[in-house]
């Protein structure tokens, strides 16, 4: 029996390897950070989503949509129904047919999704050298390493080595695939100011909006990891006593 | 299924169903007293698992079904609305998504242990070739459900896999025509892949079905390969090999929440979270884990087969490539034709132990090429691998019909159980 639970896990490794066989190729590896949301038991810090969303707003939402997000979802952030209002107003759309068949202008609500910086991808592409600014829902999980890579890639802007030469708008970064990006460095220190008496450096940003963004690509990782837990435990639990109640129906078999 | 001799059951209500319908005689029957042989290891779980794997499947994606919506322009913002608004939406897809690859785990471990017990030999043939037949139906199905989602890997892994058939000489590229609804991949691809990722589960449903009968015809192989020979080599079914079956699953599923709850997208690919994109072809086109040997090999075949001396290309490689993939199955449903020798189980065939433990090992290398980009060593390596792969079936097992001596085999399971027990 331990031989064939043996192989039964070396081939779920085996599942596993062969899964994760891609290579990422940029010229450098992704650095492993620390997160609060690591692990079994982790969970998103109130404080960093918050921060996070701050630049989200005040930086990256210039350029890319999230388009998955409704305003209403802040809540899971620690805002209360009010200042989740108040943030939503800050920006109005386009709504209607009213009553006499005309469009208008009014402040968003909760219920709405998060603003779109542009009005199509023809024109993101025309506002930035004919680049697309990918939409940033689901980004942490659409990228090879995650929250790590979206760290590394903030921070890992450079010269371009010697050799190297970089098209019109195009910027060195180590970390993007092909080293190659359209994004100039979003982030640097003092950009945004922090209330909360965090540093308000470019390494302090970029690790809030890391975090935030993986938020918003599993807003459900809490419930998920918490529910997973009574699961597995519950089906622990029954394992034990199916063997137990296995080996006392067997207990006769082998030697008779 | 008549009612024959049929055993009068207490309860009143049972007995008047059963004396109209006999379901409780032929579960009494078939899963209670069942004579299973008393010998089997934990690789025998597998079936049972494999059959769960397939109802959780049909479970969850009916439900996601409810809430999908299978047009090019919705399916990818309709998936993100299930993970994020429908209750409970994200444990139902992360359920159908790890379920796919678990199901899958199951089933090759259940066809790993057929063959090396020799369970597909006389007389159960038709058992394995039923069985291999639901390896396609689920192959085509986990194909059909990953274009579902409508990210980039759902697009190309379509676009690449279909295009497979214009191979085919004459006919090709009307099948490729057929199978888009139009002249590429699209939004009639999509329409009629969901159709048909909804059916087949239900096709395979059928089979398996048919397969469990044929099962309960000529009973279970064990891992001795021999016969049972009356009371003292089986056990009733319940309650010895139902409880062992709960465990079973149980660690199984531990195994598969493990996934579904705490790394939901390790066995994914990231790049089916961005939406599919026409222009933008992925820098690798990769299918999920459980096809990439066979995706290895049909990449393996990187040459055209002409008539020697001539420019006429009989096989080009493209063809040449998807022969040996659909071939490598083919094998697989021959088998019981190649592999005449009269021993069974591997226990007891030294020589084919070793060709086969390293089919398997092969098979896994094969695995680790077809999710490399097809460049450098990867290319000769999964070359070598495939054609051991065939010389397995088409050398190796007709020289060991002739070759590898016949081991003389214990006298009966009970006598080789006790005789174990007494060394142990
Ligand atoms: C001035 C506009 C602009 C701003 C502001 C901006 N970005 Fe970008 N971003 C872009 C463009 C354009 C691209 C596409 C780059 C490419 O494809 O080469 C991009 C690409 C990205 C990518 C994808 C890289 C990849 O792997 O493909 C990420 C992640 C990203 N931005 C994050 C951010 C974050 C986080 C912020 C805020 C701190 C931000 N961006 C601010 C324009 C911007
Ligand atoms: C043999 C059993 C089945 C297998 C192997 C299978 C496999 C898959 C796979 C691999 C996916 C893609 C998952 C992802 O990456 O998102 C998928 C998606 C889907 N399947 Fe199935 N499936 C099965 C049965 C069913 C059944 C019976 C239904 C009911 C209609 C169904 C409905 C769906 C739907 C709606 C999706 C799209 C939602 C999503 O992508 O999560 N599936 N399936």
């Amino acid at each position: 029996m331990k031989y064939s639970i043996f192989i039964f896990l070396m081939i779920l490794t085996i599942g596993f390897a062969s899964g994760s066989a891609v290579a990422a190729e940029s010229s450098h590896k992704i650095p492993h950070q620390h997160w609060s949301f690591d692990g079994v038991f982790g969970t998103y810090d109130r404080g960093a989503l918050q921060r996070g969303f701050q630049v989200y707003t005040q930086v990256c939402a210039a350029c890319h949509s999230m388009k998955h997000l409704s305003y209403r979802n802040l809540s899971a952030l620690g805002y209360s129904e009010a200042e989740v209002k108040a943030i939503a107003a800050q920006n109005t759309v386009t709504d209607g047919p009213d009553d006499e068949g005309e469009m208008f202008e009014r402040p968003m609500k909760p219920s709405d999704k998060f603003k779109n910086p542009y009005e199509n991808d023809k024109q993101a592409r025309y506002a930035n050298n004919g680049a697309l600014p990918p939409d940033l829902s689901l980004i942490t999980k659409a990228r090879h390493g995650g929250a790590d890579y979206i760290y590394a890639l903030l921070t890992g802007y450079a010269e371009a080595p010697e050799g190297e030469t970089l098209g019109a708008g195009q910027h060195w970064n180590k970390y993007m695939p092909g080293n190659k990006i359209a994004m100039a460095a979003p982030l640097s220190d003092d950009m945004v100011g922090y209330e909360d008496g965090t540093p308000a450096t470019l390494d302090q940003y970029a690790r809030d909006v890391s975090h935030f963004l993986t938020w918003a690509a599993e807003p459900e990782m809490e419930v998920r990891k918490r529910t997973g837990i009574k699961v597995f435990i519950f089906l622990l639990i029954f394992a034990g006593i199916m063997y137990a109640t296995k080996r006392k129906i067997w207990a006769g078999v082998k030697k008779s | 299924m008549g009612s024959g001799n049929r055993e009068k059951f207490d309860n009143p209500v049972v007995e008047w169903v059963d004396s109209r319908l006999p379901v409780f005689t032929l579960m009494q029957k078939e899963y209670g007293v069942f004579p299973t042989p008393k010998n089997f290891n934990y690789f025998w779980n597998f079936g049972a698992i494999a059959m769960v794997m397939l109802v959780t499947m049909i479970v969850t994606g009916i439900a996601l079904a409810m809430h999908y919506v299978p047009h090019a322009a919705m399916a990818f913002d309709s998936v993100e609305r299930i993970m994020r608004d429908v209750n409970h939406g994200w444990l139902l897809r992360y359920l159908h998504a790890n379920g796919a690859s678990f199901f899958f785990i199951a089933v090759y471990i259940h066809i790993f242990r057929g063959m090396y017990y020799g369970s597909y030999k006389n007389p159960r043939e038709l058992l394995w070739i039923l069985g291999v037949v639901i390896f396609l139906l689920m192959m085509a199905t986990a194909f059909m459900g990953y274009v579902l989602p409508w990210g980039q890997m759902s697009f190309w892994g379509a676009t690449v896999i279909t295009n497979l058939f214009s191979a085919i000489p004459l006919v090709g590229d009307s099948i490729v025509t057929l199978l888009w609804g139009g002249f590429s991949v699209d939004n009639p691809t999509l329409n009629r892949f969901f159709a048909l990722h909804y059916l087949l589960p239900f096709v395979i449903f059928a089979v398996v079905f048919l397969h469990v009968w044929a099962l309960h015809v000529t009973g279970s192989n064990n891992p001795l390969g021999i016969e049972p020979k009356g009371k003292q080599d089986t056990l009733p079914f319940h309650p010895y090999y139902t409880i062992k079956d709960t465990f079973g699953l149980l660690v199984f599923l531990l195994l598969y929440v493990g996934y579904a709850f705490f790394a939901p997208n390790d066995l994914g690919h990231p790049d089916n979270y961005i939406p599919a994109d026409p222009l933008v072809t992925p820098a690798h086109i990769v299918p999920e884990w459980y096809f990439l040997p066979f995706y290895a090999i049909l990449r393996a075949i990187t040459f055209d087969i002409a008539i020697p001396f001539t420019d006429i290309v009989l096989i080009s490689a493209k063809l040449g490539g998807v022969l040996a993939m659909f071939g490598s199955i083919a094998l697989l449903f021959a088998l019981p034709f190649l592999d005449k020798h009269p021993v069974r189980s591997a226990v007891f065939r030294p020589w084919f132990k070793i060709a086969f433990l390293a089919l398997a090992v092969v098979t896994f290398i094969l695995g680790v090429c077809g999710g490399k980009p097809a460049e450098g060593l990867w290319v000769p390596l999964a070359q070598i691998c495939t054609l051991y792969y065939y010389a397995f079936f088409l050398v190796i097992i007709p020289f060991l019909n002739k070759k590898e001596p016949v081991a003389k085999l214990p006298p009966s399971i009970h006598e080789a159980v006790l005789s174990k027990n007494k060394q142990g």
